[in-house]
């Protein structure tokens, strides 16, 4: 019997393991990432020429940063590896790749697992579309991936557990940080002791990172609603204005702002592979339904990291491994089946946490319904709160896709990745409709902006 | 505007190149992306289509899809997914309407 | 689920553009109707076209209608308050062969007899005119007055205007059954209204054939998903909408350029597009085949990015002419569907013709090309149950 064409989706920890675990199994799998280079997003790797060293890249998480780009080497010569490249669309068994954009390619497949990762979750503020308000995630890039600061002076503001580690590492890196601003209040932080002390150690680094934020004197507030990025059209950002837990406005100056509320699952491919969704009540948002080892709705695709639940590194290399050996299983290869009840196991721990870190830092989404008119929501086509709330009540949208259709929301480039929690929001509140009412925006491929060079595609044999 | 928006921390031993925004020369490190050989320099990467303001770019890796530039052909380039390289020239100023024209 | 019943003067199944404008055109004459639709008002075909409004190159019979559409599409926002972003930018249909150029040129002779008026362009000339045209293209024909608009608010305005003169339009509300007992019909639906009126206007697209042929009077109509996609926006330098004349199937795409500056595009090879599930996909390979005909087109076109791709679901006829006019069988019943993807151009004027024949007994446009006797061969009953 052939080998099963196995293809992954992403090279991040959740696909390196994936990959891994199918190697071991006798399989040469195709690895398809969008990346110059593996490793993700968490474990982003500099380009070749730089010097930093692993501890100085990764800080607390620098053994497991070499440990996967280790184990991503020694795979390569057993892989079909293609990196730069863009899985743009995808029809039954087949997956449309384009690499360096410019090569088209039609992969079949028999098994599909998609790893695709998270980006940062976004809430509009007004101002928030000036230069120099970028995610937390990109904040973070900027440093780990180029060395720089995203500007003089910064300050972060949104929630989660990235808002204090992004913070600190500009710190250490000697960046200027004017001040880190949490929507979440300690208090929530504090009730959620006990959901996040399912990994202690993770919380105790958490813990550690707001002493050092501190102790070096950087204003950190909890409780806040974010009233506006000020800045001007020329020159982008040049501070931000808050209210505190009290309801005090309180203002800083600085020219650059990291943004965001924790992560958001990518789940085009999910989507366009017609897996179905279900609404997740902890996070507030649509996730690809799967089963306890990563099987979708969809025959032979798998999801498996933050592309399908926010678990964070660790539970991404370990969902990515029990997908693969759960696609081995059910293509008749079964491969150390034995392990899957302990890698559900952790897996089921990991969860525990996700919901301490959303039960400590809660998508805030009641800002949405207090942005004002003129806030813009969707960046790409300019579409405001007040042309959302005019959707819903003067031409009838009730729903994501009506309202998209109607007064563009999520038509642009970044089709609806950055607007469309907070656009769901404005509209269910709009439509006095409980927010899983309004549903989702619907994935429509190309999954990313596809060149019009590129030529016809050649189907490949396996 | 022309101030510089990224600010260099570390890794500054990296051989220089040369590239040309919006007509004028400037100076960069190989091993940059573009968004960064660009904002190093300036402060924006484009003019926002629907709005009176500039964009420097929002997510840093590719997907608010936020910081295209064009070359002086008019190729178009994301600028955080691509490698800056000597001689690259680029602009951030408003495209003119004759972009369809046939030279 | 609530048991109402309305009684008006004419039921018409189906929110899609024919629908949507035939309850506005029926409320301008002052007769009452009730607009069902399944789903939300232009969902389908309706909103999932190019958003063509183009009387060049049409089965010349059909001309009058268009011509009386594309008046009204000139008084919109007098008629029903919106625009829905039409523009009259004009229509350039370019061709790469010589055998072609002669098709064109006798169409443009002959539809100068349809009241259509064309201007032959040549090579040089077309390039004066529209400088982004490849080398490939070696003349063309151009309507001038003809334009595009947003087929994503075309049919649901209507609607509105319909609603804010006085017709019942009612979303989410699947007709199950239509019957007629003496001088009426009866709809019964999902929602548990039923509605009575002595005229039915059918105008459910794609699922027009089910409908009809339960009035013994099938057509033979295949439904298939257009190949559509939209591009980043640039800045507005492409003012027509561009067509390519040709016998060619995959080489018949077309692009517009709207305000705002993405361009759509659409054409060549079409989908599988599927009744019960109401959607239809884009097959990849056939948007990369439109990207590589584009680019001889429009060489520049080639540096831009596609954003998005859609389908939808349209009604084609097998002899490409749609479905228009009162039943053959049954009186009191009438039809607008299967518009074969061309009928977004003529959706005012179908509403406008078709309330025009229910309110009066005849239209004043002629339509007998696409009366649904051509395809009704054996007689049958006046009264029918039919599960919709």
């Amino acid at each position: 019997m052939a080998d099963p064409r196995v293809i992954v989706v992403g090279a991040g920890p959740a696909g390196v393991r994936a990959a891994q675990a199918l190697v071991e199994a006798g399989l040469r799998p195709t690895v398809v990432d969008e990346g110059r280079r593996d490793g993700g997003q968490i474990y982003r790797r500099q380009p070749e020429g730089f010097a930093r060293s692993y501890p100085q890249l990764y800080g607390t998480e620098a053994q497991k940063a070499k440990d996967l780009h280790d184990s991503f080497e020694a795979l390569r010569p057993h892989i079909d590896y293609r990196p730069e490249t863009l899985a743009w669309n995808l029809t039954a068994g087949q997956l449309h790749v384009v690499a360096g954009g410019e090569r088209t390619a039609v992969l079949p497949y028999d098994s599909l697992i998609v790893c695709s990762g998270a980006t940062d979750r976004l809430l509009p503020v007004e101002g928030w579309h000036y230069a120099g308000c970028y995610s937390l995630g990109a904040a973070q890039i900027a440093l780990k991936s180029q060395a720089c600061s995203i500007g003089k002076r910064v300050v972060f503001m949104g929630t989660g557990p990235l808002l204090y580690l992004v913070a600190s590492q500009y710190l250490k890196a000697g960046a200027q940080v004017a001040a880190v601003l949490d929507t979440s209040s300690l208090s929530t932080r504090i009730r959620a002791l006990p959901a996040l002390a399912a990994r202690p150690a993770l919380l105790w680094n958490g813990l550690k990172l707001v002493a050092m934020l501190r102790s070096a004197g950087v204003r950190l507030m909890a409780g806040i609603s974010p009233v506006a990025v000020t800045g001007d059209d020329e020159r982008g950002v040049s501070g931000v204005r808050l209210r505190d837990a009290q309801g005090r406005e309180h203002s800083f100056e600085c020219d650059a702002v990291g943004l965001g509320y924790h992560l958001r699952s990518e789940g085009q491919l999910a989507d366009l592979a017609k897996c179905h969704f279900d609404f997740d009540e902890p996070s507030r948002q649509w996730l690809p339904r799967i089963d306890e080892d990563g099987r979708s709705s969809a025959p032979g695709v798998y999801l498996a990291g933050d592309g399908a639940r926010i678990l964070g590194a660790d539970g991404a290399e370990a969902a990515g491994r029990l997908a693969a050996l759960a696609a081995l299983k059910d293509a008749g290869r079964p491969h150390a089946v034995v392990e899957m009840p302990q890698l559900r196991k952790r897996l089921a721990t990991m969860d525990k946490f996700r919901r301490g870190l959303l039960q400590a830092f809660p998508w805030p989404h009641q800002l949405a319904s207090q942005l004002p008119d003129r806030a813009i929501v969707c960046r790409c086509e300019g579409v405001s709160a007040g042309d959302l709330r005019a959707t819903v009540r003067d031409l009838g949208a009730q729903e994501m896709n009506r309202a998209k259709a109607l007064c563009r929301v999520g038509m642009g480039r970044c089709q609806g990745r950055y607007c469309g929690h907070a656009a769901a929001e404005l509209v269910a509140d709009a439509a006095v409709l409980p927010i899983e009412r309004v549903g989702r925006l619907r994935g429509q491929g190309p999954v990313k902006p596809l060149p019009m060079s590129v030529p016809l595609a050649v189907e490949e044999q396996a | 505007m022309n101030v510089p928006r990224f600010v260099r921390l570390a890794e500054q031993g990296r051989a220089p190149i040369r590239v040309t925004i919006d007509g004028r020369e400037a100076h960069a490190l190989e091993g940059d992306t573009l968004m960064v050989a660009l904002l190093s320099n300036t402060g924006q990467l484009r003019h926002s289509e629907f709005g009176p303001e500039v964009r420097s770019g929002f997510c840093l890796m590719g997907a608010c899809q936020d910081c295209w530039v064009r070359d002086e052909q008019g190729n178009r380039m994301r600028a955080c997914t691509t490698t800056a390289r000597d001689g690259m020239a680029v602009r951030t100023t408003k495209e003119e309407a004759t972009w369809p024209t046939l030279a | 689920m609530s048991s109402q019943h309305v009684q008006t003067d004419v039921v018409v199944v189906g929110g899609g553009l024919m629908g949507a404008s035939a309850a506005f055109f029926l409320r301008q004459r002052g007769v009452s109707a009730v607009l069902l639709e399944r789903g939300l008002v232009g969902q389908q075909a309706s909103g999932v076209n190019f958003g063509n409004v183009r009387r060049q190159g049409r089965f010349l019979p059909q001309l009058p209608l268009a011509h009386r559409s594309r008046d009204i599409w000139g008084r919109l926002p007098e008629l029903i308050g919106h625009d829905a972003e039409f523009i009259a930018t004009g229509h350039v249909r370019v061709v790469y062969a010589e055998s072609q150029m002669a098709d064109v040129e006798k169409y443009a002779t002959d539809a100068k007899h349809w009241g259509l008026d064309l201007q032959i362009l040549g090579r040089s000339e077309l390039r004066k005119r529209f400088p982004f045209f490849g080398p490939e293209v070696i003349g063309g024909s151009y309507s001038p007055n003809d334009g595009h608009a947003n087929p994503r608010l075309a049919a649901p305005a209507f609607g509105r205007a319909a609603k804010r003169d006085g017709a019942q339009v009612i979303e989410d509300c699947e007709v199950l059954q239509v019957e007629k007992s003496g001088q009426d019909f009866r709809v019964n639906t999902s929602s548990g209204l039923t509605v009575t009126a002595p005229a039915a206007l059918i105008c459910s697209g794609a699922w027009g054939g089910a409908m009809s042929a339960a009035w013994g009077e099938p057509v033979p109509m295949v439904p298939k998903g257009p190949t559509m996609a939209v591009t980043e926006p640039l800045p507005y330098g492409i003012v027509p909408v561009v067509g390519v004349s040709t016998r060619i199937e995959h080489e018949g795409v077309y692009f517009r350029q709207v305000r705002r500056g993405n361009i759509v595009f659409g054409g060549g090879r079409r989908n599988p597009a599927y009744l019960d599930g109401r959607r239809a996909n884009v097959n990849p390979n056939w948007t990369l085949g439109q990207l590589h005909e584009l680019r001889r087109i429009a060489p520049a076109l080639g540096k831009l990015n596609v954003l998005r791709t859609w389908s939808g679901v349209e009604g084609y006829m097998d002899d490409d002419i749609p479905i228009m006019g009162p039943s053959a069988k049954v009186s009191g019943l009438y039809y607008a569907f299967g518009f074969c993807g061309h009928g977004f151009q003529l959706g005012p004027g179908v509403g406008d013709v078709m309330a025009e024949l229910i309110a009066t007994g005849a239209s004043s446009t002629p339509i007998e090309p696409f009366h649904i006797h051509r395809f009704t061969s054996v007689p049958a009953a006046e009264t029918a149950v039919v599960n919709a």
